[in-house]
């Protein structure tokens, strides 16, 4: 994922033979400008953390000259998941909590592509906690943001996997009582190669995490805080400086490839730390495949596909 | 075997050669005897040689041994079904002989090792026993080291012996079998065959010779119905796919995760039956068609995926290999019980295709028309196979790969404009860009599972939503226009039409011959479209005085199995009466006729 875009074929031993038939590689581009990414207005609430994440999206494009042929966006369903309307490149708005395979599928068949997922915390750890799992365990190419504000808000507010315990809401009337998740411990369990906490009040920060997961080679993973201000206002103010909060970054001498040590700092309380906590080069699973299909490919080396189903007929008469 | 070949043994005994057109073998054991084997050599023998074959086998659900059964019905005509009644036995065991007996024709030869079996003069008049020590015989031709191991091998020299089988072919066969093993497997299996065959089957059995088959012109390949999906989807095009084990779809998923890489492609093993087809969705939106498939329960959990490719109008092929139902009911046995979830499977309104290959042969080729009909109408096709022609191997032509194999690499190719959802299109029937299309004018497109607008954004206008499912619903109507109208099996008029779907195409037709022998009026329709329908069967039913619908389900509340059901809900007709039968084995002829007969009243007629 970290290649800086060129008009290129896709990489060796890629599912597909695709053919891409595009203006010639001499014809200069201009790079996108903000007007050319921005698609629908968002239709979040005013003061809605997400807007930033989204903002940042953009500047991610802009900045590291992402094509709109080159990018796709892929959602769940929640608030954040509206993301890829109000992006001007191709996406696809999946159902609920099966965003991530969904954009494994995308990223396994076509290694051409920058693959991101912009999804929510009941998509990631509620009723596609699985598919995190597996996602993050496979080490499949591609980008998952959650962007996470402890509440169900498209619903109206319901208690979600990360809501703390004593939120109170419309199915916790009392107060949560179940322990809630924490993406961070979740991901370093799982096997994600990058696991990153950010949080949407801190632009810079935002862009930086996205710069970096975009860099990294395999399944990288960001929970964004992201205020639903309508739902579970101040939730995040303990992080804020600006509302009286400490934003504690990563300290400079924590080892990001140490797990035990990723993972007691994800187990500080809130606010605990914003950063990368934990970043490993593994091979990706587009890799992995792509080595056995190399090894396979050698053997049929210039038969035609019919020629090599024909071989297999030859051994059933 | 109709009755004009059946091996009946003359009362005078010995009667070396006498010829036959066609023998039902039962081979009857444990699941770890190789049984399945002895079975695959007699199919790939007839396959190589002028005859066509059907088998038929159970397995148990058990992870090891249980009782299990493999027939094999070689013939030098047409076989259709696996037949209804046995020619031989080979029982291995005792429970092997008595379950399996009553399955035997009348004067039929039971085959056992008596070593393990103690015959019951009872049958010994019905029946002619022929016992041999197949255990005792076997540890003396290659020592006891091995147990139970190479006991079939020495069977199937039994059966080579009775049938005058083609020893050099079998040999053959053999060590295309073995040869890549360890020398000493090869030598036993070979040492095994020939003990068998050498051994003197007694005076009291006589040996049979099967006349000649017509010549064929081209050669043939014998595969079960699994490996002939499989292949087909390979031939198709189809590089990449997802799915999550479960029997008896598993080994379609085994074969494309072995099989893909050789062509480039990636079959992968998800964490579960949504993922899959999740994952196969993702793929198909980025421009490779992808497979994904199931039984039973995993059917079940894939339909919100499924809607979501339909609302998106997002290609897709799913197997469903049907089993019995529901829940985990009957994972080894058969039924056709997942017609309705396959047409109207998943909340809303969801139009999507549905056809059912007849038998092994057309596994492989129903496999390339899903692909190609997912692909020009944009729209997930579900595949509904069964458990019964999944298992049983068939041989037949070998299909022309050169002219067939098709490749679909996604185009990338940049467009001026590209509206995913076009509605000025009259038929409905648009294509998606896959994502790395550049386009010109700078507007991208979602796909979306939202009710959406021409460009793929959310929308709840009335007005849309209402032209959206105009349009979901015309493309499949366009695509029954383009469905050839099915052809009568018999005269297109008559007393009573059968009419069946899926694997029972086989016991039906055979059922029509049989019948119209003994002078009633009665032909056959099979339906391998199955959503949308094709046009033109009320014209085809008009010609018929009672319609019987024939299917491996349960009649239900109403009284009407699944396709009965969606035939008089289509058709208005009241001659459509159902047959059902959802003991989850397969239909026999002389069932289908015996039920038929008996729902209709005023007989059925000879002509």
């Amino acid at each position: 994922m970290s290649a800086p875009i060129t008009e290129t074929a896709p990489k060796a031993g890629s599912p597909a033979q695709i053919i891409i038939s595009t203006t010639p590689a001499a014809e200069p581009r201009k790079p996108l400008s903000k007007r050319e990414i921005v698609a629908d207005h968002p239709t979040w609430c005013p003061g809605c953390g997400d807007f930033a994440v989204l903002a940042l999206y953009y500047k991610l494009i802009e900045k590291r000259q992402l094509w709109h042929e080159r990018v796709t966006t892929v959602s769940g369903i929640g608030c954040s998941s509206r993301f890829p309307y109000f992006v001007q490149a191709h996406g696809a708005h999946f159902i609920h909590g099966r965003a991530l395979p969904f954009a494994s599928g995308v990223s396994l068949s076509r290694p051409d592509l920058h693959v991101f997922a912009f999804i929510g915390d009941g998509d990631a750890f509620s009723i596609g906690g699985n598919h995190f799992t597996h996602a993050a365990r496979k080490n499949v190419n591609l980008t998952c943001v959650v962007m996470d504000n402890e509440v169900y808000g498209l619903t109206k507010k319901q208690t979600s996997p990360t809501s703390p315990v004593g939120f109170k809401s419309k199915t916790d009337i009392w107060g949560a009582v179940d322990q809630p998740i924490n993406p961070m411990k979740q991901a370093i369990m799982a096997g994600a190669t990058f696991v990153a906490r950010t949080i949407s009040t801190n632009p810079n920060h935002v862009l930086q995490m996205m710069e970096a997961a975009l860099d990294h080679e395999g399944f990288s993973f960001i929970e964004c805080l992201s205020e639903c201000v309508e739902f579970y206002p101040g939730a995040f103010d303990g992080a804020n400086p600006r509302k009286g909060g400490q934003f504690r970054e990563v300290p400079p001498e924590h080892d990001r490839t140490d797990e035990a040590a990723a993972y007691k700092l994800a187990s500080e309380p809130f606010p605990g730390y914003f950063g990368i906590l934990y970043q490993v080069k593994r091979p990706t699973k587009n890799a992995l495949e792509a080595r056995i299909n190399t090894n396979f490919r050698s053997k049929v080396q210039g038969l035609a596909d019919w020629q090599i189903l024909q071989q297999t007929f030859d051994r059933m008469k | 075997m109709s009755d004009a070949t059946a091996i009946n043994p003359p009362s005078s005994g010995a009667n070396n050669g006498a010829e036959v057109s066609e023998a039902v073998i039962r081979i009857a054991g444990n699941s770890q005897d190789g049984i399945q084997a002895i079975g695959g050599f007699l199919a790939r023998l007839a396959g190589r040689s002028e005859q066509e074959v059907m088998t038929f086998m159970t397995i148990p659900s058990t992870i090891s041994g249980g009782p299990s059964i493999f027939q094999v019905r070689v013939g030098s005509g047409e076989v259709l079904s696996p037949g209804d009644e046995a020619d031989v036995l080979l029982a291995f065991y005792q429970h092997s002989y008595e379950g399996h007996i009553g399955f035997l024709k009348k004067g039929g030869i039971v085959l056992y090792d008596s070593d393990h079996v103690d015959p019951k003069p009872e049958w010994e008049k019905e029946y002619r026993h022929v016992g041999v020590p197949i255990s005792g015989l076997t540890v003396e031709a290659i020592g006891g080291t091995g147990k139970d191991k190479g006991k079939n091998l020495f069977a199937l020299g039994l059966i080579a012996k009775m049938f005058n089988l083609e020893v050099p072919k079998l040999q053959q066969l053999i060590s295309e079998k073995f040869g890549a093993k360890d020398a000493s497997v090869l030598d036993n299996a070979m040492t095994a065959f020939s003990a068998g065959y050498s051994h003197s089957l007694g005076h009291l059995l006589e040996t049979f010779r099967f006349v000649e088959g017509q010549k064929r012109s081209a050669s043939q390949v014998v595969m079960n119905g699994n490996e002939a999906l499989a292949y087909g989807l390979i031939a198709a095009g189809v590089r990449f796919g997802a799915g999550y084990p479960i029997t008896p779809w598993s080994d379609i998923m085994e074969l494309l995760r072995r099989e893909l890489p050789k062509y480039g492609g990636t079959f992968v093993q998800c964490e579960d039956e949504i993922a899959s087809i999740a994952m196969a969705l993702g793929a198909s939106y980025a421009g490779s068609l992808a497979v994904t498939g199931s039984s039973g329960p995993g059917i079940s959990l894939k339909t919100e995926a499924l809607g979501w490719g339909v609302m998106a109008e997002v290609p897709l092929v799913v197997v469903d290999v049907q089993r019995g139902g529901p829940s985990t009911g009957l994972p080894t046995n058969v039924e056709q019980s997942d017609l309705n979830i396959a047409c109207y499977g998943g909340h809303g309104d969801s139009p999507r295709v549905v056809i059912a290959p007849a038998n092994v042969e057309d596994c492989f080729y129903t496999a390339i028309e899903a692909v190609n009909l997912a692909r020009k109408f944009s729209v997930p096709v579900i595949i509904l196979t069964d458990q019964a022609i999944a298992t049983r191997i068939e041989a037949f032509e070998e299909p022309k790969l050169q002219g067939l194999c098709q490749s679909l690499a996604p185009d990338l190719t940049p467009v001026a404009t590209h509206k995913p959802y076009d509605l000025s299109i009259p038929n409905g029937v648009t294509q998606h860009r896959p994502p790395g299309t550049r386009i010109l004018d700078g507007r991208y497109p979602v796909i979306t599972g939202l009710e959406h607008d021409e460009f793929g954004h959310p929308t709840g206008s009335p007005q849309l939503h209402l032209a959206m499912s105009a349009k979901r619903r015309r493309k499949l109507q366009a695509l029954a226009d383009e469905i050839p109208v099915p052809k009568v099996y018999g005269p297109s008029e008559g007393r009573v039409l059968l009419v069946g779907w899926g694997s029972t195409q086989g016991p039906i037709h055979e059922a029509v011959d049989q019948c119209r022998c003994a002078g009633e009026s009665v032909s056959a329709l099979h339906l391998k479209h199955l959503f949308p329908l094709p046009n033109g069967l009320e014209e085809i039913f008009d010609g018929f005085t009672h319609i019987r619908v024939v299917e491996m389900n349960d009649e239900g509340v109403y009284g009407f199995g699944q396709l009965a059901g969606i035939l008089r809900a289509r058709y208005c007709n009241p001659k459509i009466v159902s047959v059902n039968k959802a003991d989850g084995l397969t239909f026999k002829v002389r069932e289908i006729i015996h039920r038929v007969c008996e729902t209709v009243q005023d007989g059925m007629n000879k002509f």
